[in-house]
């Protein structure tokens, strides 16, 4: 898994709240059995007419936006399905940091996976990052993980709270299933236990 | 931890394989569902890294997301689409590849994930299941911790049979009184889901509880945990009852003889304690529940059918503002308007949430003796091949092509319309699925959320009625 550190850009303002899977990444880029590309879809109904031809008023559509990092967002960000895609085309289009007052749950699993960070911040602040964001002037920021850190183009910074375990696995890129594998006599041992006390959960 | 437990307490600490320094816990995972859209990428690193899976007993896999609903004899060359076609290969693959069971398109026994866990009985109380797919929530029913995960989760799951995760906080749902007549676990989990808000259970895990819950059946209670996901919380739990033990009973994967009475007398233990404490409450009253509809694009927007579209102008904030003006928008509906009458396109009667047996039957029951209009596309795909063969043996499959709806052939469909079932752009659809995402049935697609007799209702109408002015 790619380390986040820290990440320096343009942040895009998308002041909408609940702002579901469906609309990050539509079901016809979920039949595919490659990762590849997957940045084309991201935001699909709103980037792109009925022809698939760019919108051109949309934010990810315009400069300096196209080459965003960052993104700010309303509440409740990434309701909905579990798909993987999500984080998976956020990261192909570019974006592997995301500022919103809230998340929703597998989603942030999902992208601590990916090496995506999600900032969660206060509405307040978030409110003052959204607007710098919406400004070609304003919407240049540093995301400081170690730091807990957001650096607005005016030098103020704002400070984020994070899980200790997510930052950890972000700033090392560590892959879970490695570091499980490695106590896999404590699951041998669960198992063994379990198969004692509820043996219908074995053998189906 | 001493004193009175939860369900879920109960349900996690059993599950404790080691307490993680980073103050995750390594959780043991006793039962996982696989289908073609999410388990791709876990099988193909688990290939490049050589791994196993660790319990394919414990696995079981079938496709559902992207297959058509029709034609289904033909199998895997049934399906048009080439590359929802590669997907159902590479599970059919993988599956053979690395030992894992798998239920194959033809089989009688296919279905959506989440009709057929419960209907085989692998589905078990006091267990916990996973599956890459949000409304994993839907096996809560059964008193079983069931959450949905993403891809690489999966893979966690297939090569450790365990996942990293921080323990959730425990929210209670209280749905209080009775149900009045007519008014389904759909109408119910709609409300509350108005209630609380999409967001509302983020970080919990629901226990929904109360008399009204009592009272539901277990296809009433699978439906109310199914929509868990759209309250924003992972996993919705029922205690188990002897409803619960009913249903389970007999079926092909629940344990039978000396191991049921074994597993009886466990699942008897799993029921939260007295006195035992939760984060987060909310009670409903269940007789102010009436036929619910969706309005908008998100879950939470959500009014009785005798009710009016909001008005932006009376919403708490700008944000707020700015999103119910939108949603109507998208919709085609005007502010503070009936939404009895709205003229329908489509009617799509499936879905996880509302594809099961009795589904079928109070849709049938409305439908019943009476006709689609014409230019009213309705459709009934039943949740699995089981649920279809029963429904043929009561005659239901009759009944509905008598009235002029459709009769599939199982699988997802229109919930997501990964498939050919879908809206084309601005076409209306009352639909029995869990999701009114902006797109979700096809672009530019409006669609409304509505319990099966609800949508029947629709179909024979043409518009969206109150269906207890056609139940006698």
């Amino acid at each position: 898994m790619r380390t986040f550190t820290t990440l320096s850009g343009p942040a895009a303002a998308l002041p909408m709240i609940n702002v579901d899977t469906d609309q990050l990444i539509p079901k016809q880029y979920l039949t595919a059995i490659s990762r590849a590309g997957l940045g084309k879809g991201l935001f699909h109904d709103f980037r792109y007419d009925m022809e698939d031809k760019e919108l051109p008023d949309f934010v990810l559509n315009r400069p300096p936006w196209r080459e965003a990092g960052i993104l700010i967002a309303g509440e409740n960000f990434g309701c909905g399905s579990s798909r993987e895609h999500a984080p998976w085309a956020l990261e192909d289009f570019g974006i592997r940091c995301v500022i919103a007052p809230s998340f929703a749950d597998i989603f942030f699993n999902n992208c601590v996976k990916n090496g995506i960070l999600l900032v969660t911040l206060p509405e307040e602040d978030a409110n003052l990052l959204m607007a710098d964001a919406g400004n070609s002037q304003t919407c240049q920021m540093t995301v400081d993980l170690e730091a807990q850190t957001v650096t607005r183009s005016n030098g103020e910074t704002v400070a984020f709270e994070i899980e200790p375990f997510r930052k950890h696995r972000l700033l090392n890129g560590l892959d879970d299933i490695g570091i499980t594998m490695a106590k896999g006599a404590e699951i041998d041992a669960f198992e063994a236990k379990q198969k004692t006390a509820q043996p219908w959960l074995y053998g189906g | 931890m001493s004193g009175p437990k939860t369900l879920f307490d109960k349900i996690w600490e059993s599950h404790v394989v080691a307490e993680n320094d980073d103050g995750t816990t390594l959780l043991y995972i006793d039962k996982h569902l696989i289908h073609e859209v999410t388990s791709w990428t876990g099988f193909e690193k688990m290939a490049e890294d050589g791994r196993p899976v660790r319990r394919p007993d414990a696995t079981l896999g079938v496709p559902d997301h992207s297959i058509p609903t029709r034609n289904r004899a033909a199998g895997v060359e049934g399906i048009g689409d080439p590359l929802g076609r590669s997907q159902v290969e590479a599970l059919i693959e993988n599956c053979e590849t690395f030992g894992v069971p798998l239920i194959p398109l033809t089989d009688v026994r296919q279905g959506i994930v989440h009709i057929i866990g419960p209907e085989q009985g692998l589905t078990l109380p006091g267990a916990t299941l996973v599956c890459g797919d949000s409304h994993t929530a839907t096996h809560g029913a059964f008193g079983c911790l069931a959450f949905g995960i993403g891809s690489s989760e999966v893979e966690h799951v297939l090569a450790t049979q365990t996942l990293n995760q921080k323990r959730p906080r425990n929210m209670r749902i209280t749905v209080a009184g009775d149900l009045p007549a007519g008014i389904t676990g759909k109408d119910m989990i709609l409300a509350i889901i108005g209630e609380i808000g999409t967001a509302g259970g983020t970080g919990h895990v629901v226990e929904y509880a109360g008399p009204a819950i009592r009272a539901l059946s277990m296809e009433g209670r699978m439906t109310v945990c199914n929509m868990t996901i759209e309250g924003g919380a992972r996993a919705g739990l029922i205690a188990p009852d002897e409803t619960t033990f009913a249903y389970l009973k007999g079926r092909p994967m629940a344990p039978s003889g000396a191991a049921w009475d074994q597993a009886m007398a466990y699942w008897r233990t799993l029921a939260s304690d007295e006195g035992a404490a939760y984060d987060k409450e909310a009670t409903i009253q269940a007789s102010d529940i009436a036929p619910q509809i969706t309005w908008g694009t998100s879950p939470e927007d959500v009014i009785p059918v005798t009710g009016r579209t909001p008005d932006p102008a009376e919403a708490p904030d700008e944000k707020h503002r700015e999103a119910i003006a939108q949603a109507l928008e998208y919709m085609a509906l005007e502010p503070d308007s009936p939404i009895e009458g709205v003229a329908v396109d489509r009617v799509f009667i499936g879905s996880c949430t509302n594809g099961r047996i009795e589904d079928l039957r109070a849709a049938a029951a409305v439908a019943k003796g009476r006709k689609v209009p014409a230019g009213v596309g309705a459709m009934v795909v039943p949740g699995s091949g089981l649920v279809k063969q029963q429904a043929e043996e009561e005659g239901l499959d009759r009944i509905f092509l008598e009235a002029g709806f459709e009769w599939r052939d199982p699988g997802c469909s229109m919930c997501i319309a990964m498939n050919d079932d879908k809206l084309a752009p601005g076409e209306r659809c009352a639909s029995t699925s869990n999701r009114n995402f902006k797109g979700r049935q096809g672009r530019a697609g409006r669609t409304h959320l509505v319990s099966p007799a609800m949508a029947a209702a629709a179909a024979v109408s043409g518009r969206f009625v109150d269906v207890r002015e056609l139940l006698d």
